[in-house]
């Protein structure tokens, strides 16, 4: 209202540093005592990381096989046809034999790689329930709708685990065999296939429902495994620290990738004589080949590697420091010109005045 | 208001006195008063049914109604909801406390008492019981509870004054009167119980200056007008009691029916702001179709295929439709781009800014003790934007103090100070002003520093007696002693209240007069002189005079007026004097004083009886009155002796010459509109540095005529650029012809400065539509223009002129009512279906002057304080900021949300469309309200370039803000460019990084989660180290802010992706383990680096190479800041305070004709006054007229809305 207008605010204002905007502040310039050396410290620099990380992801070996099977590219087409449309696809094996000259430095790894897979889809990303997963009883008959149409089995039982992810799980199997003298028999190499999952989704993310009498199968009980899947979850291994939620192949494939093409960890080779990697010889990955891919144009690849201070082999961060460390030079050259350009004319300015 | 629908039928009021049962029937509105929105019940409901009125509120409904559908819910619902209610919530809290505060002010407005008759009783009754009918006392110094039909009063004839200034702002006494019958009703309460007339009336409506109704009572009737009401909000003056009826009550009140709801205004960065969103809309559909095409033609070659893997309900299949799904689904994704935070975020900083500006101490006068105040909390930024100011001139750039400064008596200067040397100096502090102690009448607030006048007077120098004595005697000036015995004046004109209070101070007091004599104190000693006659002042005369007889008989002639009229009637005798005297004007007007000539005449006995015999016969003469009277005056002021002159200082406000000179060379342009005449308007124009003789041309325009109007402006024009072309060696100006955008390029061209002086009577034909281009034309080519003479409506028709056609960014200064219609913007008048005639808006700002003409300017007003000179600041320091902050807020805002969302743009390329986002659902909640807000909250609130007092140094730095440079449409199309630059290095790096990778202990690294987290963590530390380089002026906050923001990241991210919080919500929180895994890998901090130096290196380049290349004026300044803590101006900026000596002296009186005539019939005097003898038989016998004669002064006065005012000194 209007008249009570005149009583208000009849102080002084109060006289501090913050009402009065005179705190006390940092006022930085990008002048060009900083900015020059900035640019070219951060050239060098990155120009010095590049090149680390350039040779280390250079002196990684990688040895790739495509195994999906595409007509004329090596036995598993065999194998590729034989589940052509066939759902599920038989039980087929084959295998990829391969020779190595030296010793194939260690610890090797093997990935399996798949590509023009989407588990990046969002209808497929969302359809899972970490609840479920997390062995909550609750959750395990009750899955959530966002499993759907993986959610209930034809006969109304709630399917576990639910959902997209789970149901495609990868189902190929691999066993690698070394032969160290030609004509000698073939051994097969130890994969170790323990240490694959992340240990936080290992540990706290997947779990098994508590179990009943001391059985898994139980704890599973009224409960139907997804519709691909030949077995139940609980019968996914017989070690009963690698079956159910947090058998690792499990955990691995439901950690789900971010691109459409993807690799993910099998098995690493480090025990025994393999230690230090693989040693020469011929060498054959039995392949038991489950999963159709050519049907949406994927590709299986099968993956030897081994890794440096900075993980996988990947050439694109040495390259990409390169360049940029180099643009961060060539920026302060030209900032350099133009500054000294630009002092110049600042001096005969000046002097002017 | 929800009677409002039923009281649109109310044609006609019809009020029965004393009677509540009959005045029920029509249900009019009691006197209590709501102009609270709320009550706790309806608080909720209508407060949210208005906020989502919004577009921006509603939209937010929308999205969220739209994640509610599963099939293209591609967010959960928290992340729009939770914004959402924090936005609604901060809102709504504003609301309410602002309500509460209503509601507070409105309960001691209804609960203050008045007295009611009620049977027969006056009782005590809280404002809010009085109703339609009732009859209330009022006694003095009382606010007026209702609008109430006057009945009777303490004073003869029914009359009473009140007070206006909370209507219309002015403080002059009016005059209201009851109408006879009712008059003699007194103060009988038995008789006014039994009163029962009954009003009918028009219905409530907002005219304050009209009334139309007729009483009813004892079968007659009378017509009642403007005259007999009492508007609520009025205060009674010098009547100790008086009853009156209640007519309007409450909302019915002419006040409350004024008191409409302001529209809101908007800053043009609000008008940019609401475009670029609707850009930004397009943009985002645009992206969407574009994603849902895609997301079509992979449905249809991939996810047919991907069948096995991803399923569709049947009647799903079809890619189309996926494709439509996918659209809404993006839609919801994208929307980041225009976030709710941006909204209260801007009104946050706004908000921060008009505390800035209520704290600011620069701004706080304490002489009024009142600091400035931003009553608009959205309009700071467009003061950093201001190309017009248009400026009252009254109480605004003047004082509206006059004081006597100098005076020339006998062709020797009073009032000039000289040192010891006998130079010449500056009246200083330090100097001992006349000590006037012994007098006692003298004014105390007068001072005079020049002892040789006192000097004079002692040694009783004929010529400086007379001079003084003619002050006392030739005047208007009505005197009162108050309780205190004191002397008090009642004067039409500041002027002369300055002249007759100096000649009080030296001993020539002015006692009182009758109708018939003046008594004056000369030097102790009490003289009556008698008078014979006035003649007055006119606009033509320029000039008064009275006719006395001294108590020795001597007859004479006291006039003062114009010099240039004045001394065309000396006698020839006078000539040495004269030529001292102009000499001595001159020197007057150079500084800037108003003067006036000063002379006498001897006349004698015979001469004069037979003139005023003559004048009698004129008098009552029926054909050519006027021009006879008038010729009988030309004839008696003949051959007048030379006295002197006065000059009097219309005193500006402090610091008003440094503001304008600073505010033009800012480039503001400065409009002075005035009420004032011609002469007040150009001498203060020159006093203020806005005219000086410097220019090249001073062009007026004061045509009568719409066609000699448009001939002088068509002459000014060809002047102006017949000059301007010999100025600038033949550019091209012919082709200017009325193409308005043509002239600013003109305007460009013009060199030289120019001035453009124009009068009401010009304006109102000027302003008609086929001469407005031209005199807009011409008036923006002038660096100053001065509009005298205009009525308030004019004034707001100046400024809309101006708005509408130039374009540009207006503040309108003023202190008075008459300022109102220039500074507010337009009322909603709706209510009751009427609109006034034309009512333009004011100007995009409007500024008040506090504490000097009451409250109307204030009220309507943005921003208010108590000087002028703290425009300066206001504009040069605040607006700069607000502006120069907004912008970079904005740019940064926007770059940032494009660098955030557009990242799910790219994405989905290689997600088949999906929809799927980029990051963790909760980062998305949290990024902006959380993760990025504080940073630049800071920044828009603390950020400064230069400090202060550099600003108001370089006012050349207020220009980037007048041309719009900050932020514009460019701007904003470079800061989407960032923020898409931004975005595919925050995508493609990691992207890149991630493709095929493994981690260091061979675990796969390209999983979803952990791109997520990377690109998130990347995204938050890119955008903070942005928002580090924006920020120029590093504050303890800032630092709080970017460093916390970065902290709180972390914190948050580490918690939700902590073991607990899944165990307790595993499906909300899938990302366990993910911060503690992902942030462990040397590769991921990698990319972190090189996605930061990637996106920021660019900037800093750009910038770098842009301060060197280009410098701004701001750049520069900082960097000599840096160099020097303390800089110096670069040039000196002292404004030139010299001001230029041409003759301008005039008649400076600025009250209207026709008083003079009161004062001899003595009509305004009251009863007490006057002689008991023949005066109040006088009175009595035209008492009707004369009443209706001053009424008829006072709403002359009101309409003409001229300067005049009842000052009392």
């Amino acid at each position: 209202m209007t008249w009570s207008a005149t009583a208000r605010g009849a102080h002084q204002p109060d006289n501090t540093a913050f009402t009065q905007q005179r705190l006390p502040a940092w006022q930085p310039l990008l002048s060009a005592g900083i900015a020059l050396p900035l640019f070219f410290c951060a050239g060098l620099a990155f120009i010095g990381l590049g090149l680390g990380l350039y040779y280390s992801s250079n002196g990684i070996k990688e040895l790739e096989y495509d195994y999906t099977g595409n007509p004329g590219t090596g036995n598993c087409s065999v194998c590729a046809q034989a589940g052509q449309g066939r759902a599920p696809p038989p039980s087929c094996s084959c295998a990829w034999c391969f020779a190595l000259p030296e010793l194939f430095q260690g610890p090797v790894y093997l990935y399996y790689e798949l590509s023009n897979f989407y588990q990046n889809n969002r209808r497929y990303g969302v359809s899972r329930d970490d609840a479920q997963l997390s062995g909550l009883p609750s959750a395990l008959h009750h899955p959530v709708n966002e499993c759907a149409p993986y959610q209930l089995s034809a006969a109304g039982l709630p399917i576990a685990p639910c959902g997209a992810i789970a149901n495609s799980l990868f189902n190929d199997s691999f066993s690698l065999w070394h032969q160290r003298q030609p004509g000698g028999p073939y051994v097969e190499v130890p994969l170790d296939r323990t240490g694959i999952a992340w240990w936080t989704d290992y540990h706290v993310k997947f779990r098994n429902p508590p179990l009943v009498n001391g059985s898994l199968a139980l704890a599973f009980q009224g409960t139907a495994p997804p519709p691909n899947w030949p077995r139940p979850v609980y019968d996914l291994s017989s070690d009963p620290n690698n079956t159910g939620f947090i058998n690792q192949d499990f955990v691995v494939w439901m950690r789900t990738a971010a691109l459409p093409t993807f690799r993910k960890l099998y098995a690493r080779i480090r025990q025994g004589n393999y230690s230090a990697g693989l040693p020469r010889g011929a060498y054959c990955v039995n392949i038991i080949y489950n999963y159709p891919v050519r049907a949406f144009g994927g590709h299986k690849r099968l993956i030897f590697s081994s890794i440096s201070w900075m993980g996988g082999k990947n050439p694109f961060l040495g390259i990409a420091y390169l360049v940029v460390g180099s643009l961060c030079i060539l920026t302060g050259f030209v900032m350099l010109v133009v500054y000294i350009r630009y002092q110049d004319q600042n001096d005969e300015d000046e002097d002017e005045q | 208001m929800f009677c409002s629908e039923k009281k649109l039928l109310e044609v006609e009021r019809k009020v029965k006195a004393n009677d509540r049962e009959y005045n029920e029937k029509f249900q009019y509105a009691d006197n209590r008063i709501h102009t609270s929105k709320y009550n706790i019940l309806t608080f909720l409901p209508i407060n949210l049914f208005e906020q989502f009125q919004r577009v921006a509120n509603a939209y937010f409904l929308f999205l969220l109604i739209l994640q509610l559908i599963p099939e293209i819910s591609s967010l959960t619902w928290f992340t729009t909801i939770v914004p959402l209610v924090l936005v609604i919530t901060m809102t709504a809290v504003k609301d309410a406390t602002d309500d509460c505060f209503r509601h507070k002010s409105d309960n001691q407005v209804n609960n203050r008492q008045s007295e009611v008759l009620i049977d027969g009783k006056l009782q005590n009754e809280k404002w809010m019981n009085v109703k339609v009918g009732d009859i209330i006392k009022l006694e003095n110094n009382q606010f007026v509870a209702a609008d109430l039909l006057l009945l009777s009063s303490s004073e003869p004839h029914g009359l009473c004054y009140i007070e206006t200034a909370e209507l219309d702002g002015e403080t002059n006494l009016k005059v209201r009167h009851a109408l006879a019958v009712t008059s003699e009703l007194g103060a009988d309460i038995s008789r006014l119980a039994k009163f029962d007339g009954i009003v009918v009336c028009e219905a409530p409506n907002n005219k304050l200056d009209k009334f139309t109704g007729v009483l009813s009572w004892k079968d007659s009737k009378y017509p009642l007008n403007n005259e007999k009401i009492i508007l609520r909000g009025c205060v009674l003056r010098n009547t100790s009691w008086c009853f009156g009826m209640v007519i309007f009550a409450g909302p019915d009140t002419k006040l409350m029916q004024n008191s409409g709801k302001t529209k809101f205004k908007r800053t043009s960065i609000d008008r940019l702001m609401n475009t670029l969103v609707l850009w930004i809309f397009g943009f985002l559909v645009c992206l969407g179709i574009i994603l849902a095409i895609g997301n079509s033609i992979w449905e249809k070659q991939v996810g047919d295929q991907f069948r096995s893997f991803l399923f569709w309900k049947e009647g799903e299949k079809n890619s189309v439709f996926s494709g439509f799904l996918t659209f809404w689904s993006y839609i919801i994704i994208l929307n980041t781009v225009v976030p709710i935070s941006l909204y209260v975020s801007v009104e946050v900083i706004r908000l921060g800014h008009s505390y800035f500006i209520n704290w600011d101490r620069k701004m706080y006068y304490s002489g009024k003790a009142t600091p400035a105040e931003a009553r608009t909390t959205t309009l700071n930024e467009e003061l950093g934007q201001i190309e017009y100011v248009f400026s009252d001139k009254t109480g605004t750039l003047t004082q509206n103090i006059m004081t006597f400064k100098k005076c020339s008596i006998n062709g020797r200067i009073y009032g000039e100070v000289q040192d010891d040397l006998g130079r010449k100096t500056d009246i200083t502090k330090k100097k001992e002003p006349v000590d006037f102690s012994v007098n006692s009448q003298a004014e105390r607030t007068f001072q005079f520093f020049d002892h040789n006048l006192m000097e004079a007077i002692k040694l009783g120098d004929p010529k400086v007696h007379e001079f003084l004595r003619l002050l006392a005697l030739c005047h208007t000036v009505m005197s009162e002693e108050n309780s205190a015995g004191q002397l008090i004046y009642q004067v039409q004109s500041p002027d002369e209240g300055a002249l007759v209070t100096a000649a009080r101070n030296f001993g020539f007091t002015f006692k009182s007069r009758t109708p018939e004599t003046i008594t004056i104190e000369e030097l102790g000693t009490l003289v009556t002189y008698q008078l014979l006659a006035f003649l007055d002042f006119n606009n033509i005369r320029k000039r008064m005079s009275v006719i006395v007889r001294n108590p020795k008989g001597q007859i004479k002639l006291y006039s003062k007026g114009a010099d240039t009229i004045l001394f065309e009637k000396l006698h020839p005798s006078n000539e040495d004097l004269l030529t001292l005297t102009s000499d001595h004007l001159s020197e007057f007007a150079g500084e800037g004083l108003r003067t006036l000539a000063i002379a006498y005449r001897d006349l004698d006995d015979k001469y004069f009886k037979e003139w005023h015999k003559m004048l009698e016969d004129a008098n009552t003469a029926t054909d050519e009155r006027d021009e006879r009277i008038a010729g009988l005056y030309e004839e008696i002021e003949r051959d007048l002796m030379l006295l002197g002159a006065t000059a009097v200082e219309d005193k500006l406000q402090e610091g008003v010459i440094e503001t304008v000179t600073s505010l033009s060379l800012a480039n503001i342009k400065i409009w002075v509109l005035t009420g004032d005449k011609q002469e007040t308007a150009i001498n203060i124009g020159y006093a203020c540095n806005m005219l000086t003789d410097d220019m090249n041309d001073v062009f007026i325009i004061a045509g009568n005529t719409a066609a000699e109007v448009r001939e002088e402006l068509r002459k000014a024009k060809e002047n102006l650029f017949g000059q301007n072309r010999s100025f600038s060696n033949g550019h091209v100006v012919f082709e200017k012809k009325q193409q308005l955008e043509l002239a600013s390029v003109v305007e460009e061209t013009i060199t030289g400065d120019y001035a453009l002086v124009i009068n009401g009577h010009s304006l109102a034909h000027a302003l008609e539509s086929d001469v407005k281009n031209d005199l807009l034309e011409l008036a923006c080519m002038c660096k100053t223009v001065v509009c005298c003479r205009v009525t308030p409506l004019q004034k707001a028709q100046v400024v809309e002129l101006v708005k509408k056609y130039r374009n540009a960014v207006t503040l309108a200064i003023g202190d008075g009512a008459n300022d109102v219609s220039m500074i507010k913007s337009k009322r909603t008048l709706t209510q009751w279906g009427m609109l006034h005639t034309w009512s333009p808006r004011g100007a995009h700002i409007g500024v008040g002057i506090s504490g000097q003409e009451g409250l109307q300017a204030v009220l309507a007003s943005d921003y208010s304080f108590a000087q002028f000179r703290y425009l300066q600041r206001l504009l040069l320091v605040h607006g700069r900021w607000s502006y120069f902050r907004m912008c970079k807020f904005l740019c940064y805002f926007f770059y940032k949300n494009f660098a955030f969302t557009l990242v799910h743009f790219w994405f989905g390329f290689f997600c088949g469309f999906s929809a799927q986002t980029v990051y963790d659902q909760w980062f998305i909640t949290l990024f902006n309200i959380v993760y990025t807000s504080l940073p630049v909250l800071a920044m828009g609130i603390f950020d400064q370039d230069v400090n202060d007092q550099n600003s108001m140094d370089y006012p050349q730095l207020y220009q980037p803000g007048q041309q719009n440079l900050l932020f514009n449409k460019r701007k904003f199309l470079i800061c989407m460019a960032h923020g898409i630059y931004t975005s595919l290095a925050l995508f493609f790096i990691p992207y890149g990084a991630f493709y095929n990778a493994a981690g260091e202990d061979g675990q796969h690294l390209a999983d979803y989660q952990s791109f997520a987290v990377t690109m998130a963590t990347s995204l938050v530390i890119v955008v903070s180290v942005q928002i580090a380089l924006d920020t120029s002026y590093w504050t303890v906050v800032n630092h709080v802010f970017i460093w916390g923001s970065i902290a709180t990241y972390f914190s948050i991210l580490f918690t939700m992706h902590s073991n607990g919080i899944f165990a307790i919500f595993p499906n909300q929180f899938p990302f366990v383990g993910n911060a503690r895994h992902s942030l462990t890998q040397k590769c991921i901090w990698l990319v972190i680096l090189l996605t930061t130096v990637a996106s920021v290196m660019p900037v800093v380049a750009f910038r770098f190479l842009k301060v060197d290349l280009f410098p701004t004026l701001s750049d520069q300044l900082r960097q000599r800041q840096k160099a020097q803590k303390k800089a110096r101006p670069l040039h000196s900026r002292r404004p030139q305070t010299r001001r230029s000596s041409s003759r301008r002296s005039g008649y400076a009186f600025a009250h209207q004709e026709g008083y003079g005539e009161l004062i001899t019939s003595g009509k305004n005097m009251r009863a007490k006054n006057l002689p008991p003898t023949s005066g109040l038989e006088k009175t009595l016998y035209n008492s009707t007229s004369w009443i209706e004669n001053l009424c008829k002064k006072t709403t002359d006065t009101v309409s003409s809305f001229s300067q005049d005012k009842t000052v009392k000194l």
